[in-house]
């Protein structure tokens, strides 16, 4: 067994007749005890300790404007809004929403199929680019600042600048579904994306798709 | 004939290196292992894939847990004072009539999670009781009564010209309208720049983040 190896041997022989000695006892320790308690600890700390280190996730959110003027205004070519309705259910719809006979741009979609459209719509804004279109300002400075983090692809840096994701929880929606709709922006490098009240319009479609599907 | 003598081995294996390992690790996992902070209530929180580490200091951290009760907390290991600046106040604008032994007690106070009525009677109890009983939450989704206003205005007083970081942290199961009642009431302080707590994710791979981040920008 586990043990210290002392050397010593065990027990004492007779020297000589009728000389009686003390029984030499053992000085080897067993330590199998020893290094099982040691393991236990080890095993207590290891599941104690703190493995994920909270992280922060920055959120700025515009000053309320009442001024209608004031407001920013989104290009219609370039909007596209994400309803987050209850149990997970994803709503989006791009530039204004139209809900005529035949021309309905209201869409249900789910948190895994919500990448490949804010992919696609922002692919198809930069593909819609025309320059006459933008303020030649703000698409220069926007172009120098990522000049200046190192981007090898600075030139196309504004070609996004119109693509604007209009985020609109319902009062249903979780509070994972709302971070996890503000990740999808920095995971697909959304620049411009903003958190906006749902409408009344915009609650009843979801209310009707959503029944529609429960059928 | 020469009998060959094989030498008996001993099975005995010397274990003092083994334990002198176990050991080393053992008071290494003692001296790095930082302890959760005691949680009076429990909140999952989503995943993110930012990388960015939560600010431990001069922070304001409002949580909401599973059951829409939203909790203030103040961080200000540096600077205790700051405690005793904000519930004093809190207690002159609210006319709570706090004893000198409770203001004193907010300092250990973890979580506050009760409107001002009840903010007595919570202070009241030891820090070990306080984290017994359930607290209400402090009420927000009534629009003309968001006492985190109040809350975070005295937090502005305590820490006029110091940096002050508001953090949010939610639990995922809790629903949007507390979420935005807190937003709504920081807004109401102009304030406009929050931070989510969030778990780390990995980058999805192949995603516009991921090869921005190959590419070694920000």
């Amino acid at each position: 067994m586990a043990s210290i190896d002392t050397g010593g041997g065990d027990g004492g022989h007779k020297k000589g007749p009728g000389v009686k000695k003390a029984k030499k006892l053992s000085t080897r320790v067993d330590m199998t005890p020893m290094v099982d308690l040691g393991f236990l600890l080890i095993t207590f700390f290891v599941f104690t300790a703190t493995m994920s280190t909270p992280t922060t996730l920055d959120l700025n959110m515009p000053k309320d404007v009442k001024d209608p003027k004031k407001q920013t205004e989104v290009k219609n070519s370039g909007a596209l809004t994400i309803l987050l309705g209850k149990d997970n259910n994803v709503f989006y719809y791009e530039g204004q929403l139209k809900v005529a006979e035949g021309e309905n741009n209201f869409k249900s979609s789910t948190f895994k199929e919500i990448r490949q459209v804010i992919i696609d719509k922002k692919a198809e804004v930069i593909k819609n680019f025309n320059p006459a279109n933008v303020d030649p300002k703000l698409c220069e400075e926007e172009k120098a600042k990522a000049k200046k983090k190192g981007d090898p692809n600075w030139e196309d840096a504004c070609k996004d600048m119109d693509f604007v994701v209009i985020i609109k929880p319902t009062d249903e929606a979780t509070y994972k579904n709302t971070v996890d709709i503000l990740d999808e922006m920095s995971i697909n490098q959304v620049k411009r994306y903003a958190l906006v009240k749902v409408g009344e319009e915009e609650l009843k479609l979801i209310k009707a798709t959503e029944d529609s599907q429960k059928k | 004939m020469p009998s060959v003598k094989i030498p008996r081995k001993s099975t005995d294996t010397d274990m003092t290196p083994f334990v002198d390992i176990a050991f080393l690790i053992l008071s290494f996992f003692i001296m790095a292992t930082k302890f959760k902070p005691p949680e009076p209530v429990e909140i999952k929180t989503p995943g993110s894939v930012i990388s960015q580490k939560m600010p431990e200091s001069n922070a304001v951290l409002i949580s909401i847990d599973s059951s829409n009760k939203v909790y203030f907390t103040l961080k200000s290991e540096k600077e205790p004072e700051k405690f005793d600046e904000l519930i004093k106040g809190i207690n002159e604008k609210q006319n709570l009539g706090l004893t000198p032994a409770e203001i004193n007690n907010f300092k250990k106070t973890i979580m506050v999670g009760v409107p001002f009525s009840q903010l007595k009677g919570l202070l009241d109890l030891d820090p070990k009781e306080q984290e017994k009983i359930k607290q209400p939450g402090i009420p927000v989704l009534d629009s003309t009564n968001n006492q985190l206003v109040w809350w975070i205005q005295q937090c502005k007083v305590a820490f006029a010209g110091e940096q002050l970081v508001y953090l949010i942290k939610g639990d995922g199961a809790s629903k949007y309208p507390a979420f935005e009642a807190v937003v709504e009431a920081l807004k109401k302080n102009d304030e406009l720049k929050y931070g989510l707590v969030t778990d780390l994710d990995d980058v999805p791979k192949g995603s516009a983040l991921d090869i921005a981040q190959q590419q070694g920008l920000k």
